[in-house]
């Protein structure tokens, strides 16, 4: 029973901090409509820069600050939000399908640096003993998960709260005319770069925020963590839930998160171990079809706040051309 | 410096800008860049090896051609592999993005197109195992070229088809109805069925070509470095630099862009190591994108 108790709030916990990452994507995705296929590199921003500052000093790398855990979050934000700014102002002025391969190419070279750049990042073995919060009761499991399951959920729902507010103020109202309507939100003046640099610095932060919270949590940190599979997990997460909608990031990220290690709990008890490499495959593959079919049918996800008003008057030059039905 | 370099980007260089011939057009002409791209690749590949394998069960060993270390069984295999992709391609957009195209966002169909990706990776990686596998484990030797350059015999026949087929896609799409069709529906596509271009026609040419290239990218992997699940996707970020920087909807531009970028990968590697090479092209799409965002063949939108 108490077991149960323990993993149940261990489950949580991580499904929790996916659902942050979650959040940070809706900000981006769902409210403004930037399309962000290298949150993983972002995340992993994030844990770095967190466990760089609080690590103990280490001779065989750079970092080590023994800084207070809030200050590694603090400044895993800030890192991560600048990062994107950065994406965003190289790409935003441009079309929507660059954004989404530089941000690409983001997760790339995060991917490179961690691996390669020892000196900084421990290269292929990461980083080990991340201070804990709580790390003193560490001899109690139960009481280690629930503190941390609590402050997980605090900081979650902090986020939740901060932007269900922010999307009902006026800035929020301008990101969703700004992906509703562009060119009327620009002749009501309102710069559509600056708005949206904005809200992908904001979203970036958030799944900064969200990898430093992971890597306090876990207590270590490989480049592994943060592959393309990362970034795949959140999205679906976000289009089951419905994009746009914050609750719907939450409850999708705890539902395929619960899929997600229910089948992956399953496959390690039916397979063998060398065998389990190839039965994770088909989960894959699984949800990669989920992710097309819900696409297909309920774009809207289980809460999403669309559909979205179809345009009649597309901008010549700019519209696909409808192969089929010709 | 020695300048090997060169030939080891000349073909890298080859895979990716055949690879980016595929990107530029899907994204010209149907408007949306397909993160599917490197796993049709991957699936071209090991069709291929499957059909080298049925061959070798029917027809016994064959003994390769001249010094290379394939023989007829792979240039049989290949073209079959191409038609496979092709209609792989005609496939996921029959049942995927087609229909996803005619709700009018591009941008979902980019993100089907990364689920997709996903997927048809991992039915890979399930059906043969993420364990490398090669077409040939026989060693070839390289012959001096002089200047202390060296090549094999493999990379000599692999570089010549690249060159053929380029000549060829750039003279179907220069020379021919269908791809004057092609063009004229990525420069405007709304003036394009104005004058009555059959549009399901160019969409269904276009992912054969993009497919088939993509295969034959991908066997010059397999045939020079090896067959993993992963070998396309690794090659995405590189094919999509490639053809933004040759500018986006131009064949020669996809081809010269992925030149550009695989002698600088091969000169990278040479000065500062081989684990940073895949840095090289987001430098490169990066320097592009502040610089000159339309690349260098290509043209604003209207």
């Amino acid at each position: 029973m108490i077991d149960l108790v323990g993993y149940g709030a261990f489950f949580l916990t991580t499904a929790l901090i996916f659902s942050l990452i979650t959040l940070g994507l809706n900000l981006q995705w769902g409210l403004t409509g930037l399309f962000n296929v290298g949150l993983a590199g972002f995340v992993a921003i994030g844990a770095y820069t967190s466990a760089l500052l609080t690590t103990p000093d280490d001779p065989a790398r750079l970092g080590g600050l023994d800084l207070p855990i809030l200050i590694g979050w603090l400044g895993a934000m800030v890192v991560g939000g600048l990062a994107a700014a950065l994406t965003g102002i190289a790409t935003l002025r441009l079309r929507s399908d660059y954004l989404a391969i530089t941000t690409f190419g983001v997760a790339v070279v995060v991917q490179l640096v961690a691996l390669n750049a020892q000196k900084l990042t421990g290269g292929p073995f990461g980083i080990g003993f991340i201070p804990r919060p709580f790390g003193g009761l560490a001899e109690t499991p139960l009481l280690f998960n629930l503190s941390n399951l609590a402050i997980v959920s605090a900081v979650t729902l902090a986020a939740y709260l901060a932007l269900e507010h922010l999307s009902r103020s006026p800035w929020g109202r301008v990101l969703k005319a700004l992906r509703e309507d562009e060119r009327a939100a620009i002749s009501l003046g309102k710069s559509a770069r600056f708005y949206r640099v904005q809200a992908f610095a904001v979203g970036g932060a958030i799944m900064a925020l969200a990898g430093a919270l992971q890597a306090h949590f876990i207590g270590f940190i490989a480049p592994d963590n943060y592959l393309p599979m990362l970034t795949f997990q959140v999205w679906v997460m976000l289009i089951v839930g419905g994009s746009g909608s914050n609750t719907g990031a939450v409850a999708g990220s705890v539902l395929v998160w619960a899929i997600w290690a229910g089948s992956g709990a399953l496959t390690s008890v039916l397979f063998s171990p060398e065998q389990q490499a190839r039965a994770a495959a088909p989960q894959i593959v699984a949800i990669g079809v989920m992710l097309c079919v819900i696409l297909l049918v309920r774009p809207s996800g289980l809460f999403g706040d669309r559909p979205r008003r179809v345009r009649t008057t597309r901008p010549s030059g700019t519209t696909a051309p409808e192969s089929s039905g010709s | 410096m020695n300048l090997q370099f060169v030939v080891d980007g000349l073909l890298t260089g080859s895979m990716i800008g055949l690879g980016a011939i595929g990107v530029t057009l899907t994204y010209s002409i149907l408007r949306f860049s397909n993160f599917a791209h490197g796993d049709f690749m991957a699936w071209g590949t090991y069709a291929t090896l499957a059909v080298v394998g049925a061959i070798s069960a029917m027809f016994g060993k064959v003994s390769p051609i001249g010094s290379l270390s394939f023989g007829w069984p792979l240039i049989v295999a290949l073209v079959v592999g191409m038609a496979f992709t092709g209609l792989l391609a005609l496939l996921l957009d029959m049942v995927l993005f087609a229909r996803l195209r005619r709700q009018g966002q591009a941008i979902i169909v980019v993100m089907a197109s990364f689920g997709a990706s996903m997927a048809l990776r991992s039915l890979l990686e399930f059906i043969f195992t993420s364990r490398p596998t090669y077409f040939s484990r026989a060693i070839q030797i390289a012959m001096p070229l002089g200047f202390g350059v060296r090549i094999t015999p493999d990379q000599i026949a692999l570089l010549l088809l690249a060159a053929v087929l380029v000549v060829s896609v750039h003279l179907i799409m220069t020379r021919t109805q269908t791809g004057r069709a092609m063009q004229a529906l990525s420069q405007n596509a709304a003036l394009a069925r104005v004058i009555g271009i059959d549009v399901a026609k160019v969409v269904r040419v276009t992912w054969i070509i993009g497919g088939a290239l993509a295969c034959v990218a991908g066997v010059m992997i397999g045939i020079l470095i090896q067959i993993r699940p992963f070998m396309g996707f690794d090659m995405l970020l590189p094919m999509f630099a490639a053809a933004i920087l040759g500018g986006i909807g131009s064949v020669p531009g996809a081809v010269l862009g992925g030149l550009i970028i695989g002698l600088a990968e091969a000169s990278a590697v040479q000065l500062i190591g081989a684990e940073w090479r895949a840095a090289v092209s987001f430098i490169i799409l990066m320097v592009v994108l502040f610089v000159r965002p339309i690349g260098l063949f290509g043209f604003r939108e209207r």
